[in-house]
């Protein structure tokens, strides 16, 4: 689980590779409230077991360029106004690692065993809006599996969207889920 | 009302010995963390576990194992009058062992009607203390060996079991579902061992925090089976405190009698 190839998959299931095409699309809404925070997010593919088959997004407050070595009290803010504590505090060597078990269904599946940072996986967090994601998976084993996308927010909540779907497909499915609140709509199409 | 007060009383006198006892308790602040995170624990004894009414437990016996297994310090180790607290920082990824383990062996004997211990409270026994302070012909002489665990368990990363393994010593618990990977919907199997060998028929109590908001202590009660196992059910996520005891005759000379009991609290999440 310690790769950092792109997208690794830890297939220990017999059976026939196939490559799959997922073309996603993520809402962050945009809330009205007094303090936002921009949401640790993580996208993943889980297989029958709840055992993670691909890791494709997780998306949380990245460790300061050039920073110093501990995250000072003294340093300045991430960015002006910025709280000096919580997940987009001052942001030091470590970033927001500290708060990555808040997205709790992902740090028990794979987060807690990962290496971070995880070329093509992890990246900073990212403002509301739909946020579009093309991913290529060479070799997935023919099966069901759930697209989980888990977001986290500082003042805010906590919110887990799945979407089941099959592999091989036939023909292109087109598939939509909706959070409630942390996240707006999620769609899925699998390509052959 | 008349016969509303019977019934309590004869319900008060037939309450089991330790109905009466203070509970113990170490509460961690969190339990699931990335390494380097910082966890603060409250120990103390109170009616009901976890609210802070009672008295500071004592951290003398405290001994924190690291995944790696070595032995580390608590930082800032204080004691109030309500509880005693102390901090550490999960610099190692793993899941470490937070105990106070109590032993001690003491007299109890009847002189004239008159019920007498030894040694008093908060002295240790010493083998010269009692052969000058307790009669060895007393009336109903009990000499009884107790040891004590109290525990509880934090996890930087991914769960190990390094820091899990039992001494083989009185009553202990051993994962079959981590200590940290609790969750609501997701039964838990836990083993007890006796001396490092699976602990047939021990009564096991859960209960869960925040009885102090609620009216019934709502307390789960378990019997482990011929292999030691008990399976819990989490009705809700948070802190659980779990007990159990157990009493034998596998005592250290002078004493003729042991009670073994092990108490921790678990965090349980949502999934």
């Amino acid at each position: 689980m310690r790769h950092r190839i792109p997208l690794a998959l830890c297939s220990l299931l017999p059976g026939t590779a196939l490559a799959a095409n997922l073309d996603l699309s993520i809402e962050l809404p945009r809330l009205d409230v007094a303090e936002y925070h921009r949401p640790f997010v993580a996208v993943w593919l889980e297989r029958e077991d709840k055992s993670v088959a691909a890791n494709l997004a997780v998306w949380y407050q990245q460790p300061k360029k050039g920073g110093p070595a501990q995250a000072a009290p003294a340093a300045p803010a991430a960015a002006a106004g910025a709280p000096q504590s919580g997940m987009q505090g001052v942001a030091g060597n470590q970033g927001g690692t500290k708060w990555l078990p808040d997205l709790r269904q992902w740090w028990r599946r794979s987060g807690r065993e990962l290496a971070l940072p995880v070329d093509g996986v992890t990246g900073a967090t990212r403002a509301p809006g739909e946020h579009a994601l093309s991913i290529n998976l060479a070799d997935l084993p023919a099966g069901s599996y759930k697209l989980v996308v888990e977001a986290a927010r500082e003042e805010g909540g906590r919110e887990l969207v799945d979407i089941p779907f099959q592999v091989p497909v036939k023909d292109a499915v087109s598939l939509k889920a909706k959070g409630s609140r942390e996240l707006g709509a999620i769609s899925l199409s699998v390509k052959p | 009302m008349k016969n509303l007060i019977k019934p309590l009383v004869l319900a008060a006198a037939c309450l089991p010995l330790t109905a009466l006892a203070h509970k113990q308790w170490i509460a961690p602040s969190k339990t699931v963390l990335n390494v380097d995170g910082w966890v603060t624990f409250d120990a103390a004894s109170s009616t009901d576990p976890f609210v802070r009414d009672h008295n500071a437990a004592r951290l003398d016996n405290l001994v924190i194992t690291a995944p790696d297994g070595s032995t580390v310090p608590p930082e800032n180790p204080s004691a109030g009058k309500l509880r005693a607290s102390f901090d550490l920082q999960l610099k190692q990824p793993g899941t470490y062992k937070i105990a106070v383990v109590n032993t001690g062996i003491a007299a109890s004997w009847d002189d004239n009607g008159q019920t007498k211990r030894w040694p008093p409270r908060g002295t240790p026994f010493t083998p010269e203390g009692f052969a000058q302070e307790v009669p060895k012909k007393a009336k109903d002489l009990k000499v009884t060996q107790s040891i004590g665990r109290l525990e509880t368990f934090v996890t930087a990363g991914k769960p190990s079991d390094t820091a899990l393994k039992p001494t083989g010593k009185g009553l202990e618990l051993v994962p079959v579902t981590g200590f940290n990977d609790l969750y609501t919907g997701e039964p838990a199997t836990f083993q007890f061992l006796l001396d490092g060998k699976p602990a047939a028929d021990v009564e096991v109590e859960v209960i869960a925090d925040g009885t102090r908001y609620r009216n019934e202590v709502g307390e789960i009660e378990l019997k482990t089976g011929k292999d030691g196992r008990f399976t819990i059910e989490w009705p809700q996520p948070g802190l659980y405190w779990l007990s159990a005891s157990v009493q034998d005759k596998k005592a250290d000379e002078p004493a003729t009698e042991r009670r073994s009991s092990y108490t921790a609290s678990f965090e349980v999440l949502s999934p």
